[in-house]
């Protein structure tokens, strides 16, 4: 079971109260009309799947139900760091 | 080295103090093969054995990184049927299931296939029109299906709750007389005897640790035991798809999850059918030794760990409670978790890809075991022919760029 700090309840909570949200920094492609069906079939289904420290969205739905980042191990489970949206926009900025 | 088993043999060694040889031989790798299969689990060691009895390609090495069947062949529930609802999906397992029907003759090797028949549960009347529209679309595809009502079922399954008061009351049922439950690990073992018989080499405890392409092409692998060279060389590596495939520079549209099962106490018997349920989300079966096995569903969020959630298991427990009350009292005894590769279709990916001579066999997700031999034939022809076998050509990831998915959420039953 995780715990999960909420960084807008600036609170940790049991798992329970979330839900996962899927991989982080998928961005939506700027011009949808000018791309392929490569790159869309890219954007909508196909996923990193990175076995180690993975960048995720969860949202804390039974709580103020906000989304955030987390990054946490697939290995371990154990959660690295959160941030709220908007804190950074790719796995390498900072 | 070995022999065919037999009533005769059976006998014999029972005589003579169980001296039985060993089934599989250990063995170090050679260091060219015309085919790798990555992954000692069932479906690969099932398209090994295909690609030597079928298709004439003997020079075959599984690699396999802990020890066969020691994955999610030996992680699940072991359910088997073939009702699903698109032609494509039920084709597919539909072929699997008549493997099945006469795979321990065709092995030589009894993996216990018990056609005890599926119930697929209903619990509101958009449920029933969902089961009856599948029930017919099976029909019409040559699966074998009916549908039950409640009375039928609680004359069949006397301890189940068909109540009226329920929180959420038994309506009817589709059943698959054909469908059951098989030895989970009897089908790896039976299918590596079959193979490495043929010629197949089954290399344990050797992991794949880089797929090698040169110019766009597959040339080999490297391992923990060496490198090892080949034309061709197919993944059936379930949970570590993405991972193989990122060795050779590829994405996937598959996520890792963790799926929980768990055993309860052995006891007399008491439930002589599999009962699913995707509204309350469980399903349970008797196993011959007697204890229930019951399955889960996936955790959300991504995970290599073979291990996920308590919420989940509460969940299937409660789901099985409003079923079963009388197992109320059920002491469960082992619980565990297996990484399942989900494609966003629930469907797998038989196919070739961008990289020439390697495929993949992937994105099974929760459902795959019970199409453990259909599975490794049309992937064993498919590697053998360079073009895939006709029941494997929908489930081309070619798919995810055409649109054409073969949306099986739900329209089967999301437990499976």
């Amino acid at each position: 079971m995780l715990l999960i700090h909420c960084p807008y309840c600036k609170e940790s909570r049991d798992q329970s109260e979330f839900s996962p949200a899927g991989e982080a920094f998928i961005a939506r492609p700027k011009s949808p009309e000018g791309i392929s069906d490569e790159e869309w079939a890219d954007y909508v289904f196909y996923r990193t799947n990175h076995k180690g420290n993975h960048w995720e969205q969860w949202v804390h739905s039974n709580g103020c139900r906000k989304y955030f980042l987390v990054e946490r191990s697939t290995i371990s489970h154990q959660i690295l760091q959160v941030a709220p949206f908007g804190a950074r926009n790719s796995e390498t900025e900072l | 080295m070995q022999k065919k088993y037999s009533w005769y043999s059976l006998l014999k060694a029972g005589l003579s103090g169980q001296d039985w040889d060993q089934a599989i031989p250990l063995i170090q790798p050679k260091s060219k093969y015309d085919v790798i299969i990555i992954g000692g689990g069932g479906h690969g060691l099932a398209t090994a054995y295909y690609l030597a009895k079928e298709c004439g390609i003997n020079n075959v090495a599984v690699v396999e990184k802990g020890y066969i069947g020691g994955g999610n062949t030996g992680r699940n529930t072991t359910i088997i049927r073939s009702n699903y609802l698109r032609d494509e999906a039920s084709s597919l397992y539909e072929h699997a299931l008549k493997l099945w029907e006469g795979i321990s003759e065709d092995l030589n090797f009894n993996v216990m296939f018990s056609q005890r028949g599926v119930y697929n549960l209903g619990h509101s009347l958009q449920n029933m029109r969902d089961i009856e529209r599948r029930v017919n679309a099976n029909v019409l595809n040559g699966v074998d299906a009916v549908v039950v009502d409640a009375n039928e079922i609680k004359q069949q399954i006397p301890i189940i709750n068909t109540s009226k008061n329920a929180r959420y009351p038994i309506m009817g049922a589709s059943y698959q007389s054909r469908g059951g439950v098989a030895r989970h690990d009897g089908i790896a073992w039976g299918f590596a005897r079959a193979a490495s018989m043929l010629g197949v080499d089954i290399i344990q405890d050797c992991e794949v640790i880089d797929i090698e392409v040169e110019e766009g092409r597959v040339k080999g692998v490297k391992t923990t035991k060496g490198e090892i060279m080949a034309d061709r060389i197919g993944c059936v590596s379930a949970g570590h798809s993405s991972v193989l495939a990122k060795m050779a520079g590829l994405r996937l549209p598959i996520e890792s999850h963790p799926l929980q099962a768990f055993v309860s106490e052995a006891m007399k018997p008491v439930l002589h059918t599999v009962v699913m349920s995707n509204a309350v989300h469980g399903y349970i079966s008797q196993s011959d030794k007697g204890d229930l096995v019951i399955g889960a569903g996936i955790d959300g969020y991504n995970s290599y760990a073979q291990r996920g959630s308590t919420k989940i298991v509460e969940h299937a427990a409660a789901a099985i409670l409003e079923l079963f009350p009388i197992f109320s009292r059920v002491r469960m005894n082992r619980q565990w978790g297996g990484i399942v590769d989900v494609c966003p279709d629930a469907c797998p990916i038989i196919s070739p890809t961008n990289v020439e001579g390697l495929y993949f066999n992937c994105g099974w997700g929760t459902g795959g075991f019970k199409a453990t031999p259909g599975s490794g034939h049309v992937f064993a022809h498919t590697i053998a022919q360079d073009k895939q076998h006709p029941l494997a050509e929908p489930f081309h990831i070619d798919r995810f760029k055409t649109g054409a998915l073969i949306d099986e959420h739900g329209a089967a039953g999301v437990a499976h």
